[in-house]
């Protein structure tokens, strides 16, 4: 051992490359491995801190069954209060003070923002980040970060390819929110329809701060389209059901999933007004009791009722949190014991037809060296008044 | 009043006390002695996390003396100063992003900034005053996070995204990797700036700030131009704290309007009543209270921190009314009592 590690500090520096090829391994003992997080579990956006208590849970279910390679999972999850400088910091203890091997499933789009450059710049595992932008798919600049969920970019390809199978001479009016989030939207119609986008597509956009899109919606109207994008929180989606249906205009209309709600946006809408608007999902609906007998969602609710038998049952996030885990859980197996930060990186790429139980049928977890979208697939889903009913094949977003 | 009824390292006590030449000396050996043990023994036994947090501490610091100077030296509540630590901290981060400036140049650039938006706003806002300037100022706090994402300016902020800036390298004579060095650098500024707000403060200045706090109307009569000292003392009090935000983005080495929301605000006032509204010590422990205690009460409850943090504070203000500043104070009052029966 002695030797072999002499001959590699002597082989490296005869060859003066430093660190390069090295495996390097932190956070894993002979019987434990250490996982890092953290959570929104105070603060504005503290509903999602379920979340981060599914997570624990199930590697807590993961120990119970030996854990994997022999190892326990310690799970260490701290509070960012969904704010940027205290990710930071959370960020740099977990790494440099608890010795994480990883970070899994660190929620948020600004606090993941503020880390991104630190996990790469350390070659720390940036894994599965618990957001839907974009760019956490990004394998070229960072490298060492990958996201999990279908990105908003993503689902507006499955809208665009879905439409122009519809309506191949469609003319499009597309709304989104002017951050972040709306402009993936506005990427994705771009990567599908290529060209074609300036001369089919007219767009609008408002600001988190305006008190209605009542106006934007008239003029999109005023531009002749026949198919509507709404790249809306839950607020302006609302406002905008509402409006094409009083100004009497019949679009077909795609609304993003982050709006779907049935009680922050279909009911204040008005549940009759949405009447046919389509969105896309990729994990089972928790409340559908057309997954009552569905084995996925039979073991999750085995697993709720043993390892969070106060959780609500009602609550996505504890779906979110066992899918996530489930894909996390086949990357450590896949490592086979060496949990180099370099061979879970080549795991984390190397994730093929992965099957995860509260997914939709038919939608499966890929990943590549050249694919850091681990999700890409999505079914549509209709909306009759009382419920969102799927239809369809599921569809994949565009190679770009 | 004698010297053992100062706070520790708190020999920059408000209250201005004639003293011999030979205090004096004991006074300055014993700030020294303070910021020595305080600069080597972080650099010696902290881990770059830990020296990460001493250094948010010490902008916090900052930033509360910042809020202290006009609230517990003149009596203007502001619970708005996070909005001047935000502009403080993006105009480190543009100046450094899109003119290439080097961190120390951007400084002094920040503050001057901050306290010339400090000055607009106090000048209408300051003859509110009480109440009325609590809410100007607080709806500042709220303003500012949701200015930064406006379109008009994205080219500059960053957007919702916002931005990275470049951590300082260390010099390298130093020997010091970045953390310490960025520690040090911090350290040092702050000991600078509580030493010029302490001579500020025991001034002319200082008294006509804090009989200004006590009695308005007998400082008018004494001739003093209220308004105008008010609007001043804020200026200052904004500049600083914008300056404390600048080395807070330094540190963090990213920007982005989340990281400044009203919750920073509060922070800052909490951290101030907690470090002793009114002192100049203070505000050290504010800073280090608003960056450990969400550890601590974490680290006792993960399901609901706010309710031990909330337990915690309430405790603190029970047992130290006065607050940490407040501390030595209420010990020897209390061996005074014990004496007594």
């Amino acid at each position: 051992m002695m030797q072999r590690r002499t001959l590699l500090a002597s082989s490296a520096a005869l060859l003066a490359v430093p660190r390069l090829g090295h495996a390097v391994t932190v956070g894993v003992t002979a019987t434990e491995l250490k996982i890092g997080n953290f959570m929104p579990y105070s603060g504005p956006a503290s509903a999602y801190g379920v979340i981060g208590r599914g997570d624990a849970a199930f590697f807590k279910m993961v120990n119970d069954q030996g854990g994997v390679g022999g190892r326990q999972i310690n799970f260490i999850s701290y509070d960012d209060g969904y704010s940027p400088p205290r990710a930071v910091e959370q960020t740099r203890r977990l790494v440099e003070q608890d010795h994480v091997a990883l970070l899994f499933h660190t929620l948020g789009t600004p606090s993941n923002s503020a880390i991104v450059r630190y996990t790469n710049q350390r070659r720390v595992p940036h894994l599965f980040l618990a957001t839907g932008a974009d760019k956490w798919g990004n394998y070229q600049d960072t490298p060492w970060t990958i996201g999990w969920q279908p990105s908003y970019r993503t689902e507006a390809q499955i809208y665009a390819k879905y439409m122009l199978e519809q309506k191949p001479n469609a003319k499009i009016a597309l709304l989104y929110q002017n951050d972040d989030f709306g402009k993936d939207y506005v990427t994705g119609v771009k990567d599908v329809l290529g060209s074609r986008f300036d001369g089919m597509v007219t767009t609008a956009s408002y600001e988190v701060t305006d008190p209605t899109v009542d106006s934007q919606v008239v003029s999109l109207r005023g531009s002749g389209a026949d198919v509507m994008v709404t790249a809306a929180t839950p607020k302006f989606a609302a406002q905008t059901i509402r409006k094409i249906h009083d100004i009497g205009w019949h679009p077909m209309h795609f609304l993003s999933n982050v709006s779907i709600s049935i009680a922050a946006v279909m009911r204040p809408a008005g549940p009759e007004r949405g009447i046919g608007i389509i969105t896309s999902a990729y994990q089972k609906d928790i409340t559908d009791a057309t997954w009552a007998n569905d084995p996925g969602m039979r073991s999750w609710r085995e697993w709720m009722r043993k390892y969070l038998p106060e959780g609500d049952i009602t609550d996505s996030g504890y779906a979110t949190a066992f899918n996530a885990s489930t894909t996390m859980l086949q990357v450590l197996k896949q490592c086979e014991g060496d949990f180099s930060r370099e061979n879970i990186m080549r795991q984390v790429a190397n994730l093929h037809d992965l099957e995860v139980p509260l997914l939709l049928p038919g939608i499966k977890v890929n990943t590549s060296p050249t694919n850091f979208h681990p999700i890409r697939q999505m079914q549509l889903q209709k909306w009759s008044g009382e419920h969102w009913e799927r239809f369809g094949d599921v569809i994949e977003g565009a190679n770009v | 009043m004698s010297t053992s009824q100062q706070p520790i390292g708190g020999t920059l006590g408000t209250e201005v006390v004639p003293v011999a030449p030979g205090v004096n000396l004991l006074r300055a050996a014993i700030i020294l002695l303070a910021f020595a043990m305080a600069a080597a023994v972080p650099i010696a036994f902290a881990s770059s996390y830990q020296l990460f947090q001493l250094t948010l501490a010490g902008t916090y610091a900052i930033a509360i003396l910042g809020l202290n100077i006009v609230t517990g030296f003149n009596g203007q509540i502001s619970l708005g100063h996070g909005a001047f630590y935000a502009v403080g901290a993006y105009t480190t981060a543009i100046l450094m992003t899109h003119f290439d400036m080097p961190y120390w140049e951007t400084l002094p650039i920040a503050a001057v900034v901050c306290g010339v938006l400090g000055f607009g706003v106090g000048f209408p806002a300051l003859r509110l005053g009480g109440l009325y300037l609590a809410l100007t100022t607080f709806s500042l706090a709220v303003a500012v996070p949701q200015i930064l994402k406006y379109r008009g300016v994205e080219d500059w902020t960053g957007g919702v995204q916002g931005t990275f800036l470049v951590k300082p390298d260390a010099p390298e004579f130093t020997g010091l990797n970045n953390d310490q060095y960025l520690y040090l650098f911090v350290l040092t500024l702050a000991a600078l700036l509580f030493l010029m707000m302490a001579n500020l403060l025991h001034s002319r200045i200082g008294r006509a700030m804090r009989s200004i706090r006590d009695h308005p109307t007998a400082a008018e009569a004494m001739g003093m131009d209220i308004a105008r000292i008010k609007t001043r003392t804020f200026a200052l009090s904004a500049g600083i704290t914008g300056l404390a935000g600048a080395l807070s983005a330094i540190a963090v080495e990213y920007v982005a309007p989340d990281s400044f929301n009203v919750e920073l605000s509060i922070n800052l006032f909490v951290g101030m009543v907690v470090g002793g509204v009114g002192s100049i010590v203070g505000p050290i422990f504010g800073g280090l209270f608003i960056v450990f205690l969400p550890n601590v009460a974490e680290s006792v409850s993960r399901a609901a921190p706010g309710v031990i943090y909330g337990v915690i504070l309430i405790f603190f203000l029970y047992l130290l009314p006065q607050g940490f500043a407040g501390f030595p104070r209420r010990i020897a009052a209390l061996f005074r009592k014990r004496r007594q029966d």
